[in-house]
């Protein structure tokens, strides 16, 4: 770089300190010395202080008994499970409320994105007032909102148990009811795999790889004639009545846990808890609200004539929509719908203030049991940084398939 | 005119009229009330039912909603008696439901202030006033002065809000920050982040721009790093394993530490908007600047800077609503922001009724809605205003 070799009017080099590059050798030397020496400060006072405390920094504590329950897990966990099982079900669980609340949140804020578009004043109205209003309120108080909302439509669980008591003592061949709807949750009959259910799972994992080549034949087809051949109707008639037959004639091998009314408190069968569905309904409508704003920018985007040439080839608008404007719209929407849904995940650590035990609510529990603050907070640190990086790779990867191909 | 059409050669061919068609009738009137309501209610069939379902869901739940909140909502009341049925110990009769203004007006100074001391009351309140004061002819874009005026805003502001809030000087008496709380915390923690982040944003961005590989590589380390964890762990670091990073025996205030927490987190995301305004500048512009012999100093505070921030202003403010926002997040580290102090006082014995929770919810949540959709709408206004400049 003859640019930065600097150099006086006679040729000879000038003094060092005019020269940028090695100006700039200076600068990055101090800036490795400034953030080594914070580090090694930080370092250094830890251990003090925890060798003050009698503790010893290290992951060895995560083999110990947790010795609390959770109040909701995917796998199997009890207050003897290890702190390492605690914390995998906290995950599990921050993947569910992410993987369903992504769902949920895309396909409201499509329908609100385009509502606002509408041509239906009260409609685009409506949708407007939802979007300025969930988008100006914390999410942390959209939580506790729905979970005081919720709680106070659902009803007692006492008074439910009291009825069914009733009912129970007037004719003794009444059982437990098998959906419960009370303030303890919903809890409806859990299925119990047995063995021979594996050759469903076989079942329906066919009819699904029939249904996706059916498809791909089917746009081949259309491809070719012009006439596109029922694919939709044939692929859901595979993937529900293949599993159904394979499970009628493997003899139906599958039982229920029912919900069993305790005397304080239910057992048996599944149960989504108040505090997962209040922070499932917040966190989905919340990011709603911005992914609307989002959908309505991309579609705003499309230039007005992809509209009006549907609508001089006589393209319906519904398809017009779904088929020319909504793939065109996807290459404006999907960088910032990525931020969202990387938002959605890092929000639901808000399960914390609903008691939802998530990885940030065990590891609080953890933390405030063992003292184990570095260790928690890296682990934290390292899992959701983790999952933010497989979300932009997988979503980086999806804008890539779904951008502009210019030849 | 018939006969002109006959004696021309398409008088043979099929696509040719051979008469004329009908005057059609004057199209209905666009302007009148009736018509407005058709054209954009009734247009076709799937909207005309989408607006009965619309109004449907309307007049079904609004009426409630405005009953709940003003028709049989409690203006007035000393305690939990004016707000509870006759069962649940208060004089409303039963089946009664609304909501109860009269908790949120006893509360009010609660919610504002938290448990500041009620004689030096007057000390948040006149750093109120002056915020406003100062704030409101920065945000006028026709007042003369904006350097003056920021100076006063940005740097005496801080200084007289330090010197009057934490007191213990000039015979003023010290109050902990352990008994800030309300709307104030949620002001303070908002302000020193927008203020530290903009600074700290704009070095992070420059470093992540720069040719340096090691100062570059610790910036985007840093902001990737702070961007891809939530802020509640951000929060938990510095409320936990700050106080552990310091000298034995050194201690360090928690108000101070939800600062710290709140301000590395904004800075992250500043930087990434920032970086945004500088890769929209043209090349050319740098070399401009380099041309004109102006140092990296010279050329970055008088001809990039001063128009990549120009250009990410919404951004710049979206990120501004967005840590608003997430300043109700410190109440889960036991600190009481407008929304910790209202949750807190859900258990408060002299306004415990059902409909407390909600009320105060309600109350918390139009006061940020304010704040919010407030920035939001000034946003729009700037960027109209700065697009005018691009128009020819």
């Amino acid at each position: 770089m003859a640019s930065l070799d600097a150099r006086d009017g006679d040729g000879r080099r000038a003094s060092l300190l005019y020269d940028p590059t090695a100006r700039s050798y200076v600068y990055q030397a101090l800036t490795v010395l400034i953030v080594v020496w914070l580090i090694w400060q930080a370092w250094s006072n830890a251990a003090e202080n925890l060798a003050r405390a009698n503790m010893t920094a290290g992951f060895g504590f995560l083999s110990g008994r947790a010795g609390f329950d959770l109040g909701q897990s995917l796998i199997a966990y009890s207050s003897d499970s290890t702190f390492a099982r605690a914390l995998v079900v906290g995950f599990l669980n921050t993947l569910l409320i992410g993987v369903l609340g992504i769902i949920t949140a895309t396909i409201v804020g499509l329908l609100i994105g385009i509502g606002r578009l509408s041509n239906n004043w009260l409609i685009a109205r409506l949708c407007t007032v939802y979007v300025e209003v969930f988008r100006n309120i914390p999410p942390l108080l959209v939580i506790f909102f729905w979970y005081k909302g919720v709680l106070s439509i659902l009803p007692d669980f006492r008074a439910i148990r009291a009825g069914v008591e009733k009912a129970k003592a007037a004719d003794p061949t009444v059982g437990d009811p098998l959906f419960i709807i009370s303030n303890r949750g919903i809890s409806f009959p859990s299925p119990i795999f047995q063995p021979g259910f594996t050759a469903v799972w076989i079942a329906l994992a066919a009819a699904v790889l029939g249904a996706v080549v059916f498809t791909l034949w089917a746009n081949r087809q259309q491809a070719a004639t012009g006439k596109r051949p029922p694919a939709l109707l044939v692929s859901l008639g595979l993937i529900i009545l293949l599993p159904l037959v394979v499970f009628l004639a493997a003899g139906r091998p599958l039982a229920f846990d029912y919900p069993v009314l305790g005397r304080f408190n239910l057992s048996g069968g599944g149960l989504i808890s108040p505090e997962f569905l209040s922070l499932y309904l917040a966190l989905s409508l919340y990011t709603a609200s911005f992914i609307a704003e989002i959908v309505r920018a991309g579609i705003r985007g499309v230039p007005k004539g992809q509209f009006e040439a549907c609508g001089a080839l006589g393209v319906h608008p519904s398809r017009a929509m779904r088929l020319v404007i909504l793939p065109q719209a996807m290459r404006i929407i999907i960088p910032p719908l990525t931020s969202q849904y990387l938002n959605l995940i890092k929000n639901s650590s808000l399960a914390v203030a609903a008691g939802y035990p998530d990885l940030v609510q065990v590891g609080n529990t953890i933390l405030n049991q063992s003292g184990r603050s570095i260790e928690v907070i890296a682990i934290w640190m390292i899992v959701y940084v983790t999952i933010s990086l497989v979300t932009s790779v997988f979503m980086n990867w999806f804008n890539a398939k779904m951008a502009l191909r210019e030849r | 005119m018939s006969d002109i059409l006959s004696t021309t050669k398409g008088a043979h061919l099929g696509y040719v009229r051979q008469t004329f068609l009908d005057p059609q009738p004057a199209p209905k009137s666009s302007s009148t009330a009736v018509a407005w309501i058709r054209d954009n209610l009734f247009s076709s069939v799937s909207n005309s039912i989408l607006s009965v379902l619309a109004l449907a869901f309307i007049l079904y739940y609004l009426p409630g909603v405005i009953d709940w909140l003003f028709v049989s909502a409690q203006w007035t009341g000393m305690d939990r008696t004016a707000c509870a049925t006759a069962v649940q110990g208060g004089v409303r009769p039963d089946g009664w439901s609304g909501a109860c203004w009269a908790y949120v007006g006893d509360r009010f100074q609660q919610f504002m202030i938290g448990s500041y001391p009620r004689p030096e009351a007057w000390r948040p309140y006149l750093v109120a006033a002056l915020f406003v004061v100062l704030l409101v002819p920065m945000l006028m874009p026709s007042v003369p002065r904006k350097g003056l005026n920021a100076i006063l805003l940005l740097v005496v502001l801080p200084i007289v809000a330090y010197v009057l809030l934490l007191g213990g000087v000039f015979g003023l008496s010290h109050v902990e920050t352990a008994l800030w709380g309300g709307l104030m915390v949620t002001l303070i923690i908002s302000f020193v982040g927008i203020a530290v982040s903009l600074p700290v944003g704009v070095l992070l961005a420059l470093g992540r721009r720069s040719n340096m590989p090691i100062v570059k590589t610790f910036c985007i380390l840093f902001i990737e790093f702070i961007r891809g964890v939530p802020l509640i762990t951000v929060l938990f670091m510095a409320s936990v394993l700050l106080p552990l990073f310091m000298e034995p025996g050194d201690t360090i205030d928690k108000f101070l530490r939800a600062l710290v927490g709140v301000s590395i987190f904004a800075s992250a995301y500043m930087a990434e908007v920032i970086r945004g305004g500088l890769q929209a500048i043209p090349k050319g512009q740098y070399e401009g600047a380099d041309s004109l012999g102006l140092n990296y100093f010279h050329k970055m505070s008088f001809v990039i800077l001063p128009q990549a921030i120009k250009l990410v202003i919404p951004g710049i403010v979206n990120t501004f609503i967005g840590m608003f926002k997430d300043t109700s997040l410190v109440s889960i580290i036991s600190m009481f922001d407008l929304l910790g102090v209202v949750k807190n006082s859900f258990s408060d014995a002299a306004w415990l009724t059902p409909v407390t929770p909600m009320t105060g919810l309600i109350f918390a949540g139009f006061v940020f809605w304010i704040f919010c959709f407030g920035m939001s709408r000034y946003s729009s206004f700037i960027e109209r205003r700065l697009d005018k400049g691009h128009k020819r």
